[in-house]
This record gives structure tokens, sequence and C-alpha cells, in this order.
């Protein structure tokens, strides 16, 4: 017998030909108390994800652009090759930037697939705004733009939005490590800095029209 | 209501005064207290170091002398505990379904001390007055298989004169764990040293908790360093009126 | 017993799951590392902190925890459905999937596909499948360098050491330590580097660095994968993870066939779960998925290899298969008094703690692990903590059952067991009883000063550190008998 074979028998044998199968309860909660894009969640998302040493910016749609160059001034960027995220004298990653190349830009720039405000977490499924999973991997920072409609408040709802077939990665905070005596430190392989901008209605930045540093 | 002491077979060999002092106090609220003479063991240590075939014997033979009784007490977390999550699986385990049931029938009306009187008699205060310095160690079994929380504590705050000192890093076990404590002496020790550490303290004169077994080994680690803390069985605290020192 | 025809353990000889001596030698030994003691106590304390305040954030975690023992009960009762669907959906994406039966045969195709590639050194995720089976002596002994790039996977390979927990391998050293390891061990390190853990955690980065940019072949292990989509997770922080997963053009994932979940919406319980249990956060820095192939983007040859070694064997112990639910989070490791007074090695396998104390001695056998079943007080700290409700402390009891059985079946009856049938004997009945109290009455001769100091074995063990109070001139028994009118009830 081959060892899929093998293996599959084993298993049938082990739970014998009528195994009892108990229904899931799933009476957690899967929406959350706000809906997607309430100015609670931005709120709520800038909090958690400077909890975790992110930087977080608040700005309108129409101050995008500013704030973007502003956050990126003097940086060597890369942006997605087809992206509508971007600064004056971004990179394209058109054709493939080698990964030296990537190492040696200041950042990238780029936009998400939606985001999860109880915890903190960028999803990324590398969406034309967002690029191969490389791009937002190797550059030491990461300028992430995160549109008001695409938080939501728990994770069961970040996960139905997502397409699993497509390449995920969940970001929360920069690279962290908790590996010498428990304490945790943040920046090590992945980028050492992610810069959050949470770009929201006007009304909904509330006292943080203007730049801050978390 | 009349109510079965199940006394344990520790506290009866062992530790009588514990028993005593659950019949004292029961007596005291107004009860009344039968001694099914017929008892021995639950037969957890047999169950916990794994002969589960004498373990049914003695299962069998706690159920029988206990069946007729409405409402069984006993001063012991971690018997009342084997009763309650064991018994019925270890008849089950070898196949006596019957004995499975009535074991499960019989767990249903078998309670430990603090919880009988909180849950079932509804009292706090049981009129107790005990005028030490005292803290407290929610053994492990009363703690995460009964799930008693803090009715040990309600009932010892109520009680007059007391001085409660709550006791540092309470829900870490003391290390007794039955024939742990010959199997793995070494750890055991270990565990108790820092049980003892957090006992001493609290400067208490008296340390208490639900089940005989722990404080056997509480008491015997501090006997061993010549240390004056008193290890005093719940019920003997709660049974407590006249004021004398422990 | 449970040694079911047809279903093997793990083999002996090749991997790590069962150690030189018995637990309590080895705890013994440890116990005597005072540095050890210190760096544990502060370790474990920092991590039961953390992981109490993250799960009190969350209003539904008792429902959370429900719903995850019971996705893992279901997909183990069909795991051979799903683990045939997760199979065709890996392929439809241009993965290719293996089945090792054993330890032996998972190092065979892990080389061979490494050979294949003619890659002489692989860049490796931090995975407990691997370490179980000895894939990097394996990958060694073929000529291939395995480089470990999880840091506190790192710190174990560069000092020639044994990982001593689940998520963070080297909780048993301090920062100091961990220094003197650098800059004995790292090429290249900058000499004046200081026990800072941001200075370490730099210098690892620095190593690791030129590795990752170049590296041709990684090695993973999978937090979970979906059987309806195909698709693989690996939970991690540092990003080492997304660097292995990324960068190179093969990518060779080594999974236990329990991993699999039935649904993506699976994960959904999962990614809360496991964070907050493992290192405390509401969720760990980086989570990713893959799904076979995808055109332009990470490794473009993927390869599954699910593993069974022994796992078969535990499922088919109903009483002790939910040991395979297990999400390695190391909770368990961290609130248990006996883990965090000897540590991990003194298990002697990679599973480490209570965890490790009912899955080791069922992927080997129990004779092989017959004392790590013992290792426990049973006070249920770890019950209370497992993100999938994992009752241990019946399993443990189980275990210890089973073995007691096997012995018997093949061996002369031990002291103990004569003990036990003694006791059993004089407990049956009432009459035996007051006989065995008489008896005990006799420990009073060796009683001075209300209480006993020295006692023969092997309850020497009791006296080496505790005394044993005078057995008492009556039992309660007999004091009822005083009692006036209760005598005969
Ligand atoms: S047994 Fe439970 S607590 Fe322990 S590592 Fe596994 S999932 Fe975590």
């Amino acid at each position: 017998m081959n060892a899929r074979d093998e293996i599959l028998s084993r298993i049938r044998t082990a739970t014998g030909p009528s195994p009892v199968i108990r229904p899931v309860p799933r009476d957690y909660a899967v929406a959350g108390a706000h809906a997607p894009g309430a100015p609670e969640l931005l709120d709520l998302l800038a909090e958690r994800l400077r909890d975790y040493r992110a930087t977080v910016h608040r700005c309108t749609p129409g101050d995008l652009d500013a704030t973007l160059a502003e956050v990126t001034r003097g940086w060597r960027v890369a942006v997605p090759d087809s992206s509508a995220i971007t600064v004056p004298g971004a990179v394209a990653d058109r054709p493939a930037l080698s990964h030296a190349d990537l190492d040696g830009v200041d950042a990238v720039l780029t936009g998400c697939a939606a985001a999860c405000a109880d915890t903190g977490t960028i999803a990324l499924d590398g969406g034309a705004d967002q690029g191969r999973r490389a791009l937002t991997l190797v550059p030491d920072r990461h300028v992430c733009v995160i549109h008001a409609d695409q938080v939501v408040q728990t994770v069961p709802e970040l996960l139905r939005r997502l397409d699993p077939r497509r390449p995920l990665t969940f970001i929360s905070g920069p690279s962290a490590t908790s590996d010498i005596e428990l304490d945790r430190v943040e920046g090590v392989h992945g980028p050492r800095t992610l810069i959050a901008v949470v770009v929201g209605p006007a009304g909904t930045t509330g006292n943080n029209v203007h730049r801050e540093q978390g | 209501m009349r109510v079965a002491l199940f006394a344990t077979c520790l506290a009866d060999a062992m530790f009588p005064q514990a028993a005593q002092a659950t019949v004292t106090l029961l007596e005291r609220l107004g009860h009344d207290v039968v001694f099914p003479d017929a008892q021995t063991c639950c037969g957890q240590m047999h169950i916990n170091t794994g002969y589960r075939r004498q373990a049914r014997n003695l299962v069998r033979h706690h159920t029988d002398v206990f069946e007729p009784y409405d409402a069984i007490v006993a001063p012991s977390g971690s018997c009342v505990g084997s009763v309650r999550h064991q018994h019925a699986v270890i008849a089950r385990g070898v196949g006596d379904e019957r004995l499975a049931d009535r074991a499960a029938q019989l767990a249903t009306r078998t309670w430990e001390l603090s919880e009988f009187l909180i849950d079932v008699l509804g009292v706090e205060d049981v009129g107790a007055y005990f005028p030490h310095r005292v803290t407290y160690h929610p053994t492990c079994h009363s703690l995460r298989m009964l799930r008693v929380g803090d009715k040990p504590l309600r009932l010892l705050r109520a009680v007059r004169g007391i001085d409660l000192v709550e006791l540092p890093a309470a829900d870490q076990c003391c290390g007794f764990g039955g024939t742990f404590a010959l199997k793995n002496a070494g750890t055991s020790a270990a565990m108790l040293a820092d049980k003892m550490g957090h006992v001493l303290a609290t400067d208490a004169e008296v340390v208490t908790a639900g089940d005989a077994s722990c404080l056997m080994h509480i008491g015997g680690g501090l006997s061993r360093l010549e240390s004056a803390v008193r290890p005093l069985h719940l019920a003997e605290v709660l049974a407590a009126t006249d004021g004398s020192r422990p | 017993m449970t040694t079911f025809l047809g279903m093997p353990h793990a083999p002996r000889g090749v991997g790590q799951l069962r150690g030189d001596e018995p637990f309590p030698a080895a705890a013994d030994k440890a116990l005597a590392d005072r540095q050890l003691r210190r760096n544990l106590g502060h370790a474990t304390a920092t991590i039961r902190d953390k992981r109490a305040r993250a799960v009190a954030e969350v209003a539904d975690w008792e429902q959370l925890r429900l719903a995850g023992e019971a996705i893992k009960a279901a997909t183990m009762a069909r795991l051979g459905e799903h683990l045939i669907e997760l199979e065709a959906a890996v392929t439809a994406r241009g993965g290719h999937v293996h089945w090792a039966r054993d330890a032996v045969e998972a190092n065979r195709i892990v080389t061979d596909l490494v050979r294949a590639t003619g890659a002489t050194e692989v860049v490796k995720v931090k995975s407990m499948a691997t370490q179980e089976i000895g894939l990097n002596e394996a990958l060694e002994s073929a000529g291939i360098t395995a480089v470990e790039t999880d840091l506190a996977e790192l710190i174990v390979q560069l000092g020639h050491d044994k990982p001593s927990h689940i998520l963070v391998p080297a909780i048993h050293r301090n920062r100091t330590e961990i220094r003197d390891i650098f800059l004995r061990h790292m090429p290249g390190v900058d000499p004046d580097l200081t026990d800072d853990p941001r200075r370490l955690a730099m210098a690892a980065r620095a190593h690791l660095r030129a590795k990752f940019l170049t590296a041709r072949v990684a090695i993973s292990g999978a937090n979970f994968a979906v059987a309806e989509t195909g698709t693989v997770t690996v939970v991690e922080s540092e990003g080492n993870g997304r660097m292995c997963l990324t960068l190179p053009d093969t990518l060779i994932t080594v999974m236990g066939i329990e991993k699999v979940v039935p649904a993506w919406t699976d994960l959904e319980v999962f990614l809360q779960l496991l964070p907050r249990s493992s290192t405390g956060e509401r969720m760990n820095p980086y989570t990713s998925t893959w799904t076979g192939v995808t055109p332009g983007d990470g490794p473009q040859e993927f390869h599954l290899v699910l593993l069974d070694n022994g796992r078969t064997a535990v499922l088919a112990d109903e009483a002790g298969r939910s040991a395979l639910h297990c999400i390695r989070c190391s909770a368990c490791l961290n609130v248990c008094p006996v883990y965090e007074r000897t540590g991990g090695h003194a298990y002697g396998s990679v599973y480490p703690g209570p965890i490790g104390a009912i899955l080791s001695p069922q992927l080997t056998g129990i004779e092989d692990n017959a004392s790590l079943p013992y290792a426990s007080s049973l006070c249920g700290a770890c019950y209370d903590v497992c993100p999938v409700r994992i009752d241990i402390p019946s399993i443990l009891v189980h275990l210890r059952g089973e073995h007691v059985d096997a012995r018997a079946q093949r061996a002369l009856p031990s002291p103990e067991a004569l003990a036990m049938a003694a006791a059993a004997w004089t407990m049956a009945g009432p009459r035996r009883f007051r006989l065995g109290e008489r008896l005990l009455r006799l420990g009073r001769l060796l009683a001075r000063g209300g209480r006993i100091r020295r006692l023969p074995p092997p309850l020497s063990a009791w006296t080496a550190a505790r005394d044993l109070p005078e057995p008492p001139a009556q039992t309660f028994r007999q004091w009822w008998r005083t009692r006036p009118g209760d005598g005969r009830r």
C-alpha cells in the first residue's frame, strides 16, 4: 500500500465506521457593535495600531496626497506596478524589482484589502494597490493607506471580507519578537516601521486633521 | 435537614478534628448529621495513580454506602471532585454502565462543605468566632474541579474576630497531587517551598484550606521548617466559637 | 490497552520525542539549576500576566473556546475526508502533496525535494513538526544546511542546545546567556554586542538578512490548512516567516495531519484564540496564508508533506485523541507549576509541559514515555487556559491507567501495584478499613513530639522535605461511637 492509502486506512480504522459528529456552536460574536467605517472604529483601529508601535496618521480624502507627500518626504519610495496610491517620484514595481532593489528603497507605499479595529490588523491580498508580497516585506518601512470603508470591527468580519484563494498577509504592527525573556521588541526581519494612514471623511478625524505621531 | 457525612478516609484516620468540626458546625446550624459507618474511601488515589480496576470496586462500595441519602457532605474538595467528575467515568471505562448511572446520580447529591453551606443551606455567617490571623489556600480541586470560587472566603469573611489576609499567588498548586508527591518528590518539594514562602509572607498564625490532604502537605513542610504557623481545616475555623488559640 | 493493530507509533531512533532518562531524574537536575529556575520563573510569570490581560478583553472568549473545541472534534471525526479535500484543493492550485507515514519517510521526502533543487542550504521557519521528526539532522547527513530563522530557534541552533518551549524554544536562556551565545557562535557579530534585547534582535536581523535575500528553498510548518480552499497558514511575529514563505523559489511545508480545518470560516475562531493564548497579543504581528502557487508572487514551487508519525495511533484512542486538537499555543506550559520549575528539557520531547505529557506518550506508545503522565500534580491549571478546552488532567489520568494495565500484562506486580492492591483490599469494606486504621496507629510509635520526621522508602520521598503528623489516638469513627446514641447509625 502506498503512504497515502495506508494513512487514510489507518484513519478509517481509528475513527471507526460511523464517528459521531456534533454540531459546532457558533454563538461567538461575528459582527461588532459598530458598522464598517464608523468613526468609533477608526479611532479604535488607530489606538490599537499605536499600541503595537505602529505610527498612525489620520486625514481626509482631500488631504491624502499632501499627507503622503509629507510622510514620505526625502525617501525613495517603491509602489506596486499599477497602484492608484502613489507619490511623485515613486519607483513602480515594473519590471519586478529585485530583492536587492527592494532592500535599497527607503519605504514601500500601498493600500490594503481590509482592516480590523479590535485587533489593529491590516490585511493585504495582493490587490492592485498592494502588489506582490515581497514588495511589502523587504523594504524597511511600510506606509499603508486604509480607507474608512475598509475598516471592520471583528476578526470574523475581516476574514469574511477576504478571498482565501489570494495570498493574504495580516499585519498587526511592525515586526516584533518576544523571544528574549518574553519582553517584546519591535522591529526584526519584517519592516521595522509601519506607518498607517487612516483616511476618514471630514469630521471623523476630529482633532486629528493634522498629522500626529503615535 | 438530614445530612450524611462522608468523612473521607484521610480525615477519618489522620485528621479526625476536620470531620468532627464538620459535625459540630452542621449540628450548630440545626441539621441532623449521620455517619454511614460502612464508608471507606472514594478511590481517588487509585484512580489518579492508574489503578482503575481496584478503583471500580471502591466506586461501587462508595455508591452502595451513600445511595440511600439525599444530601452527602464531605470536608474535601478533591474527594467530592472525584465523586462528581471521575466515578462515572471509571465505571463506564470498565463497561459498567449501570454503576456509571448510579454514580452520576449520587454525584448530584454530594457536596463539598463550603458549597453545601452557601448553595444548599444559603448561609454565609455560620456564627463562628475566631480571633486569629488566617490565610486561605484554595486547593486546586476546589478551585478548578468544583469551581467553588470565593465561597470559602465568603464564609471566612463572616467569621467574627478573624483577621483574614490574602495569600499571594493563592491559586498555585502546593505540590501535593497525591502520589505525585512521592513519584516526583523533588518537583513537589519545589512547589511546596514556594507555597510556604507565600504563607510565611502573610504573617498568618493559621493557614486554612478545604482539603486535609493539601493541609497535610503544607503543614508537613511548615513543621519541618519549625514554623509556628498552624494548618487548620476550614471546617475547624468555621466550627470555632470559644476564641481559644488553635 | 490501545495498541491497535496496524496503528504504528512514531518510530524509535529518529526525531525528538523520547528523553534519555525518566522525568523525575531529569527534573531533579533542572531543579538544581538556580539560573534556569530564575529564567523560567521570570519568563512564565511575564507571559501568564500578558495572556490573562489579552483574554480578559474578549467578551465571548468561552464561546470561542467551545467553538474551537467543537471544530477540532468534528474535524477529527472526518479526518480522512478533510485531508483528501485539502489534497485536491492544493493540487488544483499548482501545489504538490506528499504523504509520510512516519518521521523516516517525511525526512526522505523533504531531503529528496531539496536535492532536486540543487540547493545545499535551506532557510527554515520555526516548526514543531520538523523538530519532532529530526529534519535538520536528516538534512545535515545529506549535506544540506538548515538555517533556523526564528530568533529563539536560532539561539538554540547556535548554542547547540535543545528547544525547551513550544513558542519560545530558548525560554531557558536569559539575555546575558543569549549575548554570550551570539558572541561565541554568530559569524561576523559585533564584538561590542550588549545584552539589550533590541541589540540582540538587530544582530539576528543582520546575520539572517543576506540568507533571506538569496535563499532558494524554504521549509516551514503550518498552523492550519483549510480543506475546502487548500489554504495553508503560518502565524508568526518576526517576519522571518514571511521572508521564508515569500522570497525563495521553492517552499516545502511539513504539516501534521491533525492541522487541517474544514473551512475558511473556522480560522475566524482560531485566529482569535491562538495569539491571545500564545504571546498574549490581540493579534500576532504577521499571519501569512497561501493557496498553492500564485503566479508572479512568492514561491513558484510548493510542496505540502502530510505527516502521520503516530498521530493515527492517538486518534484511535477515544479517551486520549483530543490531544490532537492542540493548536500549540503553549498557554498550558506557561501556567503549569511543574513546567515552571523543571523547564522543557526534562520532558525529553520537543513537546514539553502538560500537552507534551499527554501527546508524547501517545505518539511513541506509553512504554517509551512512561514517566510523563505522572509529571503532573493534576492541579488543572492547563485545562483552564487551553483555548480548545483539552481536558489534559483527565487524559493524564487515563494514560496512567493505560500504563498500569500495560505493565500488569507484562511484568510481575511492582511494589507500587502491591501497595495499591493492599490499600484497595483494606478499603473494600468497613471491617477491613478499621483494621487498617488500627495498623496506621502503629505509626504513633514512629512519632516524636507529635510528628514523624523519617520514614522508610518509598515514603522517605515524603519525609525528605516534609513531616507527617502523628496519627491521632482516636479515629473519627471511634470518636463517633463515643457520642450518645450515635454508635449504631
Ligand atoms: S494543549 Fe491547549 S493550551 Fe496547551 S499548547 Fe495545546 S492548545 Fe495550547
